[in-house]
């Protein structure tokens, strides 16, 4: 599903990724680890087309992630580390992902309720304005909705009380077939009972790849 | 083409909720009322008085400070999602760069072209209200000359945007371009170029090329091109050009220095990283 060949990316005289070649498949439940600037991110940023290697490439189901974002983004559900300062409502960010990418706003409502979040109670108010968890759990709502065949997660559970980890790990378990999933960590006791391939990142390079 | 109405739907509803709008509005709405309040239209000094005195006044005002809040409430507009991450969620959606860009240009032209097309509608109003006669042509020639100045910078803040990584950069340099544009619209430097024997062609030029000396020029046009206050550059262009052809070159060329800056920022912008 995802092939990563002898992919580069530099910034400036910092090699991020250093002739990285990985392919993840479905069925795929990945913990992808290692230090601050292992370059984790760089490679989730280049599986979404953000950014442009220096050399080799990305594709995802044979599509070019840069060239043909719009194919391969409606494939792709993301949480990022930190949620962004969105400053539009909630209703206008479910308009957002909704019609941008066919996503059931009453499933997001559904997902949201399974978190826990009271969404509907919320429906005006910034995103921005919310609690970290709150905008946590509604990105991780959003991410399931879209019912994607690769779900990307950059530290989801970061800003998460351990009873909303426990309703995010049960969703996950009842959502998970026949996908992609991976998960950038540094808490590998979180997802041990997930993922069934650990793979460990040092300075732009992968240094050990195991299927469990 | 659904995703481009919705980028710019969502951007102009997030514009018209920030505070800097608020501010911005009550800036342009507020320059309107302070003249109506300070007599401005029952004044008359040199040869203007009514409400053509007034739009002129808003006009001059609007020369200065329009540039600046475009620019400075604009150039944030991509630079700023990509500081703070928000590009980094919004663009992991299938939206194309392209409507991404074009659409937050939309929304962001209509929220700040309304407040100040409001502004004059509003001097209008009430002119009529009062009693005085109302100078549509002059209010047309505003109308068209705001549209376009707003295009101009609009784009420019855009192009700005698009290859800056840092919105603190971005900032600097808008307030740069600004100040430089603005230092070429002062009669005293052109003064100065021209007491300094440069040729006049160069110093026409430079005038010429500056969307806000254009600007300047074309908003004064209409009247007497023997007033003091239209300085010497002013008056050599309407002197040498067609009114009516140069009030046409006033709003086709800005128009197209906004579409040019527009389209520049956006090749850099889906070429370069976007985070």
């Amino acid at each position: 599903m995802i092939k990563v060949n002898n992919l580069t990316k530099k910034f400036g005289s910092h090699v991020s990724l250093d002739n990285v070649s990985i392919d993840f498949n479905k069925n795929d439940y990945i913990a992808l680890m290692g230090a601050n600037g292992a370059g984790k991110t760089t490679l989730i940023r280049s599986i979404l087309g953000y950014y442009h290697p220096n050399e080799g490439s990305v594709s995802i189901d044979g599509l070019d992630p840069i060239k043909q974002r719009m194919k391969v983004l409606e494939n792709i559900s993301f949480v990022p580390q930190l949620p962004p300062p969105i400053k539009l409502s909630i209703s206008e960010l479910m308009q957002y992902i909704s019609v941008s990418a066919n996503v059931d706003q009453e499933l997001i409502k559904h997902y949201s309720n399974e978190m826990k979040l009271a969404i509907n109670e919320n429906m005006n108010k910034s995103f921005f304005a919310l609690s970290g968890g709150m905008k946590q759990k509604l990105l991780i709502a959003i991410s399931l909705a879209k019912k994607s065949d690769i779900i990307i997660y950059d530290e989801p559970t970061a800003n998460l009380d351990p009873k909303a980890r426990d309703d995010f790990y049960r969703l996950l378990k009842q959502n998970e077939d026949e996908k992609v999933l991976l998960f950038v960590t540094h808490r590998l006791e979180e997802v041990e009972t997930i993922v069934n391939r650990q793979v460990y990142m040092e300075l732009g390079k992968i240094i050990s790849d195991e299927t469990i | 083409m659904k995703n481009l109405y919705l980028i710019a739907y969502l951007d102009l509803k997030e514009s018209i909720r920030a505070k800097w709008f608020l501010v911005y509005s009550l800036v342009f709405g507020g320059l309107i009322a302070l003249f109506f309040i300070a007599g401005v239209t029952e004044s008359q000094v040199m040869g203007f008085s009514g409400l053509s005195r007034l739009l002129l006044m808003y006009i001059q005002v609007t020369i200065v400070i329009l540039p600046i809040f475009i620019l400075i409430t604009t150039v944030r507009s991509i630079s700023g999602d990509r500081d703070n991450h928000v590009l980094e969620y919004m663009l992991s959606f299938p939206i194309s760069l392209k409507q991404y860009y074009w659409g937050k240009i939309i929304g962001r032209f209509i929220t700040v072209y309304l407040p100040v097309l409001l502004a004059m509608i509003i001097a209008i109003i009430y002119g009529t209200i009062k009693g005085a006669s109302i100078p549509w042509n002059i209010f047309f020639l505003y109308t068209g000359l705001l549209f376009s100045m707003s295009s101009a910078f609009l784009g420019i803040a855009f192009f700005i945007s698009s290859f800056v990584k840092s919105s603190e950069v971005a900032l600097g340099i808008a307030f740069f371009v600004w100040i430089v544009l603005l230092s070429f619209i002062d009669i005293a430097l052109i003064s100065l170029m021209m007491s300094q024997r440069m040729s006049t062609e160069l110093i026409i030029f430079i005038a010429m090329v500056n969307p806000m000396e254009i600007f300047r020029v074309a908003a004064i046009s209409l009247f007497d091109p023997e007033l003091t206050v239209m300085g010497p550059v002013a008056y050599y262009i309407l002197d040498s050009m067609k009114q009516t052809t140069f009030v046409f070159v006033s709003m086709a060329y800005p128009i197209s220095l906004g579409l040019v800056f527009s389209f520049l920022g956006f090749q850099i912008f889906r070429r370069k990283d976007l985070v």
